[in-house]
């Protein structure tokens, strides 16, 4: 059944009448056809009311047919691939597709919320600073109910299914715009054999070809433009980009394209195009002004270029007898567009005294009556327009008109002159002008790579259109140092003589200015003349603060339709000149992009991508939660049937302390140093001595920031002479290797010394307990490990279990423990390989949390929780590792007052007074038990050590150290403060002996 | 100055809003003052508010060198908290947050502070410990916090993803009941016109161009339009401030970049709180028309172009979608920059400076807008005194000598 | 997006580079000799210009090579980018954003 069309013309179109696409708006069914855009199928539909405005609530129409329209914003689709927001001038018509008008309750034809409208007056500008500070708390309660009636449409529900891409391109030439400017352009660029890039907003190129009658080189002027573009995409390196918006112009010739990419995009629904362009054409044409009178916003007030548009491009005919307003030229086409479509033109009313040039004789011709020096000063109508009210222009954008005669219509065609679309221009810094006769701002100088053309540029008329866009390509072409081919600009139909546009920035009403409220400016914002006027009262009279008091040009079409107007009300309303005013700051989106095309393809999975080490799969299979570390996932427990996480880490501590226990220390970071002048380089990155380290030694190490602060720590093995191996922690190894080829490359460059990270080469295989060496002997290993041959922080190359390995006698549990470091393609053969020697031992994985449990009880820090970028080395209470024979880095920044001072945070154990509270990690502590008590401190770490039986802790207390034996206080959220006793930080074997065993 | 009321509301209107006057008047400059503010931010206002209200010095200009508000004030995304980790900081910012309470009433002009909570979300166990430590050192002071689960922070923003399988899964947050945001011009234009009425000339398009300093005193400042004589010189110029330091022949231990921020187009309201995520870097609001607010990344390099790199913002899009899947169809609708001035310890400096009558509030980084009342405050006091309030004496610029730093990179490793 | 001219590697996108800091910050020879306020300046104090910065950026997806920029902080312009010698990264060697190899003896 196919759905009327009412306001649809029986020919004409870009349209493919045969095939007939069905649709439907708030659940009413409608069909449209393929090559329709939604608003160009509800305007045939006869849809006349698709919006609400933001703050008063009126009904309201199309304006426009592109980018700039500010009313019809939809709803489009449903659950998680629906999109809120496009407005319906930019959606491509598809079969099922589903739309919905997203202002209004209960419904757009009937809004309750319409009762703001009586409350106009109420409603200024700035209304909401003056008021709903009574009584003082209440804001909220305002706030919520203002909230409300806040946005357009729904976000979708659910996460979004469609997958987006990033494309990055280099070329030559990127044309913006696909209008008769930007082929021209495109057409000698690609003749010249430059790399060109040509994208257009819209779904097909032409612009505004697509929509004329005109003829180029004594053909149809949408002729001319499918053979350029037929040339174009023949030719090589010239990618052509259609349904793509340029919306972001950055610096050093950055531009940003989204591409709308449709059922053709293979499951892409969008590409962000990432562009470094040498030169840049911008020939985005131009917008068109509405004019401001008093209930401009009806629905059926539309731009006349629209109306042409909707006639010529879509077959459609907005209205059945109109009045076309205007006080430049270009209406007229409208006119004569409504004429020969069928529509009763009720009269041309133009505000210039001397009506047009020859144009209006054309209209006139079909016996349309024109009206000069008129001017439509109000319009009746509610949900539509039903006639025009027309009084004489005198010329002054204030005081009152005195008697008006009214003109039955349901359409008021406007046009109040042209905008060029300077956006991008401004977006890279460049700066506009005013032009006094055009009444428009152009683009002036240039601060980037880039050059106007077209009616983006001023030249409104279809040849000078042409020859500008030519200009533009060889000026482009010479900048990017190529060579032009030549190439003549083709010959248009002769461009009609014009008369100049005059300024007409507000028709005066029946009562003055700021008593007749309803003369829009943003018709989305509700901002009106009355609104500019009472804000340069209040003195907001710097175009910023007016456009921030009034909202005007916040709205989703960025005030493309009514900045222009706005500051030349503005500047009436001061008595300056528009070119003082000055305009506002462009900034991208030139159209709004979705959040998914500039994330692109990093989401999901592939955002931040998780590293593993080469025993993960291992880790898996054996169901261990992983912890996230840095950039990797690390296993944290391993339990065994049903276990939680205290009784698995119990169960590995004691593993580890009684038996055997196996851990995946891979994600170090490992990095190898060599050179003649390694050794110098690391003593003044370490602290310690490394000088006294023998070939085949491991030391602890540590470095400091320039500002004495504890930044990294690991254990340095010495390999040779001239050779170093070092370990970072597993957050730190990018920026501790960055940092040092810093110092290497920046301050110290006659130091040779080769930095290589070793980090994914090397897999660290850390076996502990009093049997790891049994096991080591058990798989065969070449070098004799016993206590004498192989000593505690020595480090050898050996062959264990048949495979080379360097082998590091090293703990991190106070345990006797091996590290066995070794190729990654072979670390997963050597971890089974352990385990299943391990079994006569119960080897025991054991995962960070274990590690940690470990380490604490030996009193070992970890970089990054037990010190937070203020704790220094002596904080730690590890003065021992500072050298007094030379200087490092970070030294002279202890000698600071502030890092003398003795009651600085120092690192303590500490002991719950009841022998049983594990403290939360990050408890804070106080010095007494009263309520007001000062912090002193907090707990850094904390567990229940299954192998003491009792919960530990290492905390930083003010002057700790010297507060040995002393009782503090946890200060523990919603209880009483928790008495603990100030310790030493080693609680398990503080001798050492078990490591050396 | 017209005193706004409910009544006085209607009258207007029933006068079509005719009778309203400037909200501050548009003062040429004088010759001389008791004080001079250089900067017509918040916080430059803020502080000749204060500086007429509380310590009664009424002859004092505020010289901005554009439009009061442009700066900072005017670009950045409206965040109010006081959940800072150390002491120091956290005093001074809910000195702040308690006068952001009382805001709107004080200047009688509605800031709209909306205390709508602030979440800031923790990814790690080492996030969950810090989030613990902050939690707990906010309550020893008196300032609002709590520790909320994944379960908790679900129910409140029922479109974040909280599912375990996530890159960056939620495993718990703090939340800031009292936090939020208000509306940031308001807030410029509530105390120009606050000021105004205590006699405060506020001077636009009005640039500073030099800072004569005679034997070690300030003296005065030259301006684009005349000299201008005081003894009394506070400098509030967010990114600038090392250029005008210059000028008095001083250097200043901040570095400026670029910080952007974006909004989406309005959606019906989803998200009725403030979003903060260090880990992944972005935060996140709705305004109340319904716009998506976030904030990126700081640009690295150093910069006053008042615009970023573009990848900065693709992070923070993927930032947002990580934390909710379903913001990836909105739309994107205006994105710009602002100029912050970092300090190496992320924390302000408001403090004199060895130029006599000389005083500088500067360093905020991206943490100003929440600071701008009791900023404001505290550097009219340090003015009027010749001295800092105890809240802002530990952030002289002496602290980056005797190295008493008050470190919040920890904490706030993304301090909005 | 900037694009910066790695002196070995040509003109690559920002993203492939991390931002080092004003360059000519000299390491004191002998830190022990300075007092807490000269330390401080060489540890925080940074010039911060409006205008033209000397830099360091790091190739560092590239060929983790650390070289100068002189970049304008207002235009973001690019003056010239340049291989670094003698200490601390200061001083240009000369080669402006040329191609030849970097100084030092380490390469």
């Amino acid at each position: 059944m196919a759905a009327a069309q009412p306001n649809r013309l029986p020919r004409g179109g870009r349209i493919d009448r045969s095939r007939p696409l069905a649709f439907s708006f708030d659940g009413k069914a409608l069909e449209g056809f393929a090559g329709d855009t939604l608003a160009s199928a509800l305007l045939a539909g006869g849809v006349s009311v698709l919006g609400r405005s933001f703050k008063l609530r009126r009904p309201r129409g199309i304006v426009g047919s592109g980018a700039e329209e500010p009313n019809a914003i939809m709803q489009i689709g449903e659950g998680a691939t629906a999109q809120p927001n496009p407005p319906a001038t930019q959606v491509p018509l598809h079969d099922g597709l589903t739309a919905r008008s997203t202002r209004g309750w209960p419904g757009v034809r009937f809004d309750l919320g319409a009762v703001n409208g009586a409350l106009g007056r109420m409603l200024g500008a700035g209304f909401y600073y003056k008021t709903f500070m009574w009584p003082r708390s209440w804001w909220k309660h305002y706030e919520h109910a203002i909230r409300k009636s806040a946005g357009f449409g729904r976000v979708p529900e659910g996460p979004d299914p469609d997958r987006y891409e990033h494309m990055n391109a280099h070329c030559d030439v990127l044309v913006a715009g696909g209008g008769p400017a930007g082929l021209m352009a495109a057409l000698v660029a690609a003749r010249s054999g430059a790399r060109v890039i040509l994208a257009d907003e819209q779904n097909e190129f032409g612009g505004s070809l697509l929509a004329s009658g005109a003829r180029i080189d004594a053909a149809p002027a949408s002729d001319w433009a499918a053979a350029a573009v037929v040339e174009l995409r023949e030719t090589q390196d010239c990618v052509l980009l259609p349904s793509s918006t340029v919306f972001g112009y950055h610096d050093h010739n950055f531009l940003t394209i989204a591409e709308r990419c449709g059922p053709q995009g293979r499951g892409v629904r969008e590409r962000l195009w990432r562009v470094r362009a040498k030169q840049v054409v911008l020939a985005q044409g131009s917008l068109e002004r509405p004019l401001v009178f008093c209930n401009n916003d009806r629905p059926g007030v539309m731009l006349a270029s629209a109306v042409s548009t909707y006639i010529q491009r879509y077959g459609v005919l907005p209205g059945r007898r109109a009045v076309v307003f205007t006080n430049n030229d270009s209406a007229y086409q409208a006119a004569i567009n409504l004429a020969v479509a069928g529509a009763e033109v009720a009269a041309i009313v133009d505000s210039r005294a001397g009506g047009g040039g020859e144009l209006a004789a054309g209209a006139q011709s079909l016996g349309i009556p024109v009206l000069k020096g008129h001017v439509v000063s109000d319009v009746a109508g509610r949900r539509r327009v039903a006639g025009a009210r027309i009084a004489r222009w005198e010329g002054r954008s204030w005081g009152t008109v005195k008697s008006t005669t009214r003109i039955d219509c349901d359409l008021v065609a406007v046009s109040g002159g042209w905008s060029p679309a300077v956006h991008l221009h401004s977006q890279a810094g460049g700066q506009l002008a005013w032009d006094p006769s055009k009444l428009c701002f152009l683009p002036a100088k240039a601060r980037q790579a880039n050059v106007s053309a077209g009616a983006g540029n001023g030249k409104w008329r279809l040849g000078e259109c042409l020859a500008d866009g030519l200009r533009a390509g060889v000026e482009a072409l010479s900048e990017a140092g190529l060579k032009t081919a030549a190439v003549r600009a083709p010959d248009a139909s002769a461009d009609a003589e014009e008369k100049m546009i005059e300024p007409l920035w507000r028709v005066p009403a029946a009562k003055d200015a700021d008593r007749c409220p309803m003369q829009f400016i943003d018709l989305q914002n509700d901002t009106t003349v009355a609104d500019i006027r009472l804000a340069a009262r209040e003195g907001y009279r710097n175009v910023e603060h007016v456009k921030r008091y009034t909202a005007l040009g916040f709205g989703t079409d960025q005030g493309k339709l009514g900045n222009i107007n706005g500051m030349a009300v503005l500047a009436d309303t001061l008595g300056k000149p528009i070119a003082d005013v000055g305009t506002t700051t462009f900034r991208p989106a030139y159209t709004p992009v979705s959040f998914g095309v500039c994330a692109g393809e990093s989401t999901g999975p592939l955002y931040d991508p998780v590293r593993t080490s080469a025993i993960h799969e291992w880790h898996e299979a054996a169901g261990a939660p992983m912890e996230t570390v840095g950039q990797w996932h690390r296993p944290w427990y391993f339990p065994q049937d049903g276990e939680d996480i205290q009784a698995a880490v119990a169960r590995e501590c004691l593993a580890v302390r009684n038996s055997l226990g196996v851990m995946d220390a891979s994600t170090l970071g490992k990095i190898d140093a060599r050179g003649p002048d390694a050794l110098e380089f690391l003593e003044r990155i370490y602290t310690h001595d490394v000088a006294r380290m023998k070939v085949g030694r491991c030391a602890y190490g540590m470095m400091l920031g320039e500002d004495g602060m504890v930044m990294d720590d690991g254990v340095m093995a010495r390999t040779a002479e001239r050779g170093f191996y070092l370990t970072t922690t597993t957050g730190g190894a990018a920026a501790v290797l960055e940092w040092m080829e810093k110092w290497l490359q920046t301050e110290w460059p006659e130091l040779e010394v080769y930095l290589t990270s070793l980090t994914d080469h090397y897999s660290t295989i850390a076996v502990a307990g009093p049997n790891s060496r049994k096991l080591l002997e058990k798989l065969g290993c070449d070098t004799p490990l016993d206590r004498e041959r192989f000593a505690f922080m020595a480090m050898k190359p050996a062959v264990l279990a048949g495979m080379r390995v360097a082998l590091f006698r090293v703990s991190f549990s106070g345990e006797l423990a091996f590290e066995i470091n070794i190729d990654s393609r072979h670390a997963l053969d050597m971890w089974r390989t352990l385990m299943e020697a391990g079994k006569e031992f119960c080897i025991t994985p054991y995962g960070t949390e274990t590690m940690h449990v470990l380490r604490a009880e030996k009193g070992f820090i970890i970089a990054g929780q037990d010190t937070d970028g203020s704790v220094t080395p002596v904080d730690l209470g590890m003065k021992w590792l500072l050298s007094k024979e030379k200087d490092f880095l970070g030294k002279r920044s202890l000698e600071r007052p502030d890092c003398l001072r003795d009651d600085r945070k120092q690192w303590v154990g500490l002991l719950a007074g009841d022998g049983r509270t594990v403290l939360p990690e990050g408890t804070q502590l106080v010095g007494d038990s009263g309520e007001a008590a000062p912090m002193c401190g907090h707990v850094t770490s904390s567990y229940f050590s299954a192998c003491l039986g009792h919960p530990i802790a290492l905390a930083l207390v003010a002057g700790g150290r010297r507060r040995r034996g002393e009782t503090i206080y946890a200060a523990l959220p919603g209880r009483k403060p928790l008495p603990a006793q100030i310790v030493p930080p080693v609680f398990y074997d503080p001798k050492g002996k078990r490591q050396h065993v | 100055m017209k005193h706004y009321s409910a009544l006085g509301l209607l009258r207007n209107a029933l006068g079509r809003n005719r009778r309203w006057t400037p909200a501050w008047r548009s003062a040429g400059p004088k010759k001389s003052y008791d004080a001079v503010i250089v900067g017509g931010g918040g916080h430059g206002l803020a502080t000749a508010y204060y500086l007429a209200r509380d310590h009664g010095l009424r002859n004092v200009a505020v010289l901005e060198k554009g439009w009061i508000g442009g700066g900072n004030t005017g670009r950045n995304t409206c965040i109010v908290r006081s959940n800072y980790l150390w002491t120091e900081a956290s005093l001074l910012y809910e000195k702040s947050l308690k006068l952001w309470e009382g805001l709107s009433r004080d200047l009688n002009f509605n800031v709209m502070f909306s205390q709508r909570g602030v979440y800031n979300l923790g990814h790690s166990l080492q996030d969950l410990r810090d989030i613990e430590r902050r939690v707990n050192a906010n309550r020893l002071n008196g300032i609002d916090a709590e520790v909320v689960g994944p379960a908790k922070i679900k129910k409140a923003i029922p479109c974040i993803n909280t599912s375990p399988g996530a890159r960056y899964p939620i495993l718990g947050a703090s939340l800031q009941r009292r936090g939020g945001v208000a509306r940031h011009d308001a807030v410029a234009w509530g105390f120009a016109r606050a000021a105004d009425a205590l006699g405060v000339d506020i001077i636009e398009q009005c640039e500073v161009t030099g800072i004569e300093v005679r034997a070690g005193r300030a003296l005065g400042v030259a301006t684009t339009r005349g000299a201008i004589s005081s003894e009394r010189i506070g400098v509030a110029v967010a990114g600038n401030a090392g250029v005008l330091a210059k000028m008095a022949g001083l250097r200043l231990p901040v570095e400026s970049h670029p910080l952007q921020a974006f909004v989406s187009e309005p959606v019906r309201p989803v998200l009725n709180t403030v979003v903060m995520s260090g880990a992944v870097h972005g935060y996140i609001s709705q305004s109340d028309k319904g716009e998506l607010v976030v904030g990126a990344g700081i640009d690295a390099y150093n910069g006053y172009g008042q615009r970023g790199s573009f990848p900065v913002i693709e992070q923070a899009m993927q930032a947002v979608i990580e934390l909710f899947p379903a913001f990836s169809r909105v739309r994107m609708l205006r994105l710009w920059g602002g100029i912050v001035d970092i300090c190496p310890d992320a924390c302000p400096i408001v403090s004199k400076t060895p130029v006599e009558g000389l005083y500088f509030n500067c360093g905020w980084g991206t943490g100003g807008f929440k600071a701008t009342p009791g900023a404001g405050w505290v550097f009219a006091h340090t003015l009027a005194c010749d001295r800092p309030h105890e809240l802002n004496a530990p952030f002289s610029l002496e602290r980056f000598s005797s190295g008493a730093l008050i470190d919040e990179h920890g904490a706030a490793a993304v301090a909005h | 997006m900037l694009l910066i001219e790695c002196p070995w590697c040509g003109p690559r996108a920002e993203t492939e580079f991390s931002y080092g800091g004003e360059a000519g910050i000299f390491r004191p020879a002998d830190p022990h000799a300075l007092s807490d306020a000269e330390w401080a300046d060489y540890l925080f104090y940074r010039s911060n210009p409006r205008g033209t910065h000397r830099e360091l950026w790091n190739h560092a997806q590239g060929c983790r090579r650390w070289f100068g920029v002189e970049r304008d902080t207002v235009s973001y312009r690019i003056k010239r980018t340049y291989c670094l010698s003698g200490a601390s990264g200061g001083q240009p060697d000369g080669s402006a954003g040329g191609l030849e190899a970097g100084s030092g003896k380490r390469r």
